[in-house]
């Protein structure tokens, strides 16, 4: 794929538009009072739990943890009816553990690699990270853009390290964090996601935030990042999906972000090879909402954990 | 000059059946009578006529409550009420006026649910917004002005204000409640007192609202309403203890108020009729644009005065900005005012909706191309698909008269000159919008545009404390804000 970088930022911007903040964030206003009820909601809550990559990324990750992860991700609920999640995702030396678990299951295993989350790491040493996980047998990979880079102008270095990652993922799926805090304006989320959606595969993705800073995945820039899957799509026809990661802790949440998914592209994005919840919070209340739909009345507060760790 | 952004109009984006929203109908009570009378010196009361009409939902056409007829003996008592009332409320100290606007903002947003589903019902507008604008924005308006009560002194510094009289206040159908929500809470804090009629497809939401001043303790005779159609009118037009009319409706019925008021030296404020052009250029952010070209005209089923209904776009992007517009519209949804979900509701009469439908026509039959998506509408009650007009000349009637529907007309333009030259090209000048990244261009166009709002990179903005009205044929004086008030008093 020979693309040829924008020279600067104002260049990338004059070519794919601007994004105004006070329309945006009036549209995604829009969503949030949108009313999902009955059938409508037990659907939606199912098609969202089938898109979690259910994640734990913590220091104290050991292969019991990442185990008892997997177990919940296969099997989410006593439910027949629930479906399992889209992937696990767990750091690099983690993913051999998983593998034990989720081999020949529909359930993948996504690994975080080139320097999680900083990608502040030489490129070889990311790059024998992307290599080292996918050799483990994780199907997704999960790469943090270089922010500094990307703030210093250097678009083409941006650029060139996705190409870079991606052809160490062999066959696996890559999924391109652009950390949209660090990047702050919704104008450079745009431009970044044009830069990477230039140089992905069909199926490839790109993700809002490590889940590591302040602010993470918020329906504004969900909605940039829908906007620009969308604009590319027409224009290339080649179909990116997306992930929101980080801060989508409610049922309620994860609904608005579908109905922003439902109202941007429309039905083909409406399944876990092309959207998927960053998240680990979510899925028991998830869970939580579908038990209340079935049995009309709120469970136990013990019949879920509240904990993202404890699964 | 942006790269044209490359278009394939072969791909498309399937917006299906795969999740559908369930109804989510507002079942809250609206709590309206099956009767109102007329609201004469804080009571209700029969009318003297002796009839009554009914008001049906347009949503449904069923039939919501009986509205009483005003004849002229009945706007004789409310002018006579209102008269008796004004030596005192006039000399009641502005704090105290403050209190009551107070008292009924706060009692208002308590009722704001009932009041939203009665908007709904009886006014056929989406229950999203008769609950997140109307109701709340009308409430702001009391609290804005209840503020200005005690402040008038400082409203216009080094003169003095002193109240009108009595202030003859005709409202339009659109907006029910807001409308009186405008024309009372400055009335009032000025000092005046008020007889006012709502319109005659949308009294409900009026009466409901005179319990409201019975709960707030207002004196009797302040505020006074009388029900009816178009000579109930014109007896408060030519009522002679008026001592202002204002009023907000369409062109026609402006220049009739005017010719029967002149030479009189009665105070009068007109808002009426627009065509307002929403400006698109090139490097503007085409996705917010087309969000806000869709909520400049759909907003309310298109029955604003300020609509965006001629949308001029430059030439370079038409292209992609009606691709744009073609696939959100499609995603609206049209259907039962009542339903949370619904975008678009019910068009307000039949009378309208075959209004609408027959500019549409001469729409078609002029030459201009028509796209509408394919959507269900309900089978009882007037409703109207949101409808696109391409190729529209600026000698097309779709181009030149108000719709007052949920369709738009699109134009092209090359410069900002000419863009400037064909929005101002129209008998009307209430608002206007321009969509830019480029914060010098708005400046500029804001001044050069003849229009009495000029919104930039968002459209349909309403403020209690900024001023609204219009310019040649869509009316003058203003209502909120500093100006708006100042309309309702005597400045020595």
């Amino acid at each position: 794929m020979a693309v040829q970088p924008p020279r600067t930022l104002r260049a990338l911007l004059t070519e794919i538009g601007p994004v105004d903040q006070v329309g945006i964030e009036e549209r995604v206003a829009k969503y949030t009072t949108r009313s999902i009820k009955k059938a409508s909601k037990v659907q939606a809550l199912k098609l969202a739990v089938s898109m979690v990559d259910l994640t734990t990324l913590e220091g104290k990750d050991t292969p019991g943890k990442v185990a008892s992860l997997c177990l919940k991700a296969l099997h989410p609920h006593d439910d027949p009816t629930i479906p399992s999640t889209a992937a696990v995702c767990v750091y690099p030396r983690l993913v051999k553990h998983a593998k034990k678990l989720l081999r020949n299951s529909p359930v993948k295993i996504a690994s975080v690699a080139t320097a999680f989350p900083s990608g502040q790491a030489p490129l070889e040493t990311r790059l024998a990270e992307v290599r080292a996980a996918v050799e483990d047998g994780a199907d997704e990979i999960d790469m943090v853009i270089s922010r500094g880079a990307f703030l210093a102008g250097e678009l083409a270095l941006v650029q060139d390290e996705i190409s870079a990652v991606r052809e160490a993922c062999g066959p696996a799926t890559l999924k391109v964090i652009l950390e949209t805090s660090e990047l702050e304006t919704y104008d450079n989320i745009r431009a970044a996601s044009f830069l990477a959606m230039r140089v992905l595969r069909p199926g490839d993705f790109i993700k809002t935030s490590t889940g590591k800073t302040s602010s993470n995945a918020t329906l504004g820039n969900n909605q940039v990042m829908l906007d620009a899957i969308r604009d590319f799509y027409l224009e290339t026809g080649t179909p990116i999906a997306m992930k929101p990661a980080g801060g989508i802790r409610t049922a309620k949440q994860a609904i608005q972000f579908l109905i922003a998914v439902k109202e941007t592209l429309g039905d083909a994005w409406l399944n876990n090879a092309r959207y998927r919840f960053g998240a680990s919070a979510l899925l028991n209340d998830l869970l939580r909402q579908l038990a209340k739909e079935k049995t009309g009345a709120y469970q136990a507060p013990y019949s879920f954990t509240e904990a993202s760790g404890s699964y | 000059m942006p790269a044209k952004r490359p278009n394939n109009p072969a791909r498309e984006l399937l917006f299906g059946d795969l999740w559908e929203y369930d109804p989510a109908p507002e079942t809250a009570p609206a709590h309206i009578a099956p009767q109102y009378g007329l609201f004469i010196n804080g009571k209700f009361t029969a009318p003297k006529s002796k009839k009554f009409f009914d008001s049906i939902s347009p949503g449904n056409e069923k039939k919501v409550s009986e509205i009483a007829l005003a004849n002229g003996a009945d706007v004789d008592a409310a002018f006579a009420a209102a008269s008796a009332a004004f030596p005192k409320w006039s000399k009641t100290p502005g704090a105290e006026r403050g209190k009551y606007l107070f008292r009924i903002a706060r009692l208002l947003q308590d009722r704001a649910r009932e009041f939203a589903v009665a908007e709904s019902i009886d006014g056929g507008k989406p229950i999203r917004e008769s609950r997140d604008f109307d109701v709340p924005v009308s409430a702001a308006h009391f609290f804005y002005h209840a503020g200005w009560a005690d402040k008038l002194d400082y409203a216009a510094p080094g003169r003095t204000l002193a109240p009108l009289g009595v202030v003859g206040q005709i409202i339009p159908w659109n907006f029910p409640l807001l409308m009186l929500a405008w024309k009372i809470a400055p009335a009032l804090a000025c000092g005046n007192t008020v007889v006012l009629k709502p319109a005659e497809t949308t009294s409900v939401t009026a009466m409901k609202f005179c319990s409201i001043l019975q709960d707030a303790g207002l004196p009797p005779g302040v505020v006074n309403i009388v029900t009816g159609a178009g000579d109930t009118g014109t007896n408060i037009v030519q009522h002679p203890a008026a001592a202002k009319i204002a009023f907000t409706g369409s062109t026609a019925i402006g220049k009739f108020i005017q010719r029967t008021l002149a030479g009189s030296g009665k105070k009068i404020t007109l808002e009426l009729g627009g065509k307002a052009a929403n400006i698109v250029f090139e490097d503007a952010p085409i996705d917010q644009a087309v969000e806000g070209i869709v909520n400049g005209i759909f907003f309310n089923q298109g029955h604003v005065c300020c609509a965006g209904s001629r949308l001029l776009v430059q030439e370079g992007i038409a292209d992609e900005v009606l691709r744009k517009l073609k696939m959100r519209i499609r995603h609206l949804r049209v259907g039962d005012p009542l339903d949370k979900n619904t975008d678009i509701g019910a068009i307000n009469s039949r009378k309208q909706l075959e209004k609408i439908q027959e500019l549409v026509k001469s729409g078609v039959s002029e030459g201009a191309e028509i796209h509408q998506p394919a959507c269900r509408l309900p089978k009882r009650g007037f409703y109207f698909a949101p409808t696109l007009f391409s190729n529209v000349s600026l000698s097309h009637r779709i181009a030149r008269e108000e719709i007052f529907g949920p369709v738009l007309s699109i134009l092209t333009f090359r410069t900002p000159e000419e863009a400037v030259e064909k929005a101002n090209n129209t008998p009307y000048g209430l608002s206007a919008g321009v969509w830019t990244d480029k914060g010098s261009r708005i400046l500029k166009m804001s001044t050069e545009l003849k229009a009495g709002v000029v919104w930039a990179n968002t459209y349909n903005k309403f403020d209690p404390a900024s001023p609204f009205g219009g310019y040649k044929e869509s009316g003058f004086g203003r209502e909120g804000g500093k100006q708006g008030l100042l309309d309702y008093a005597q400045i020595a």
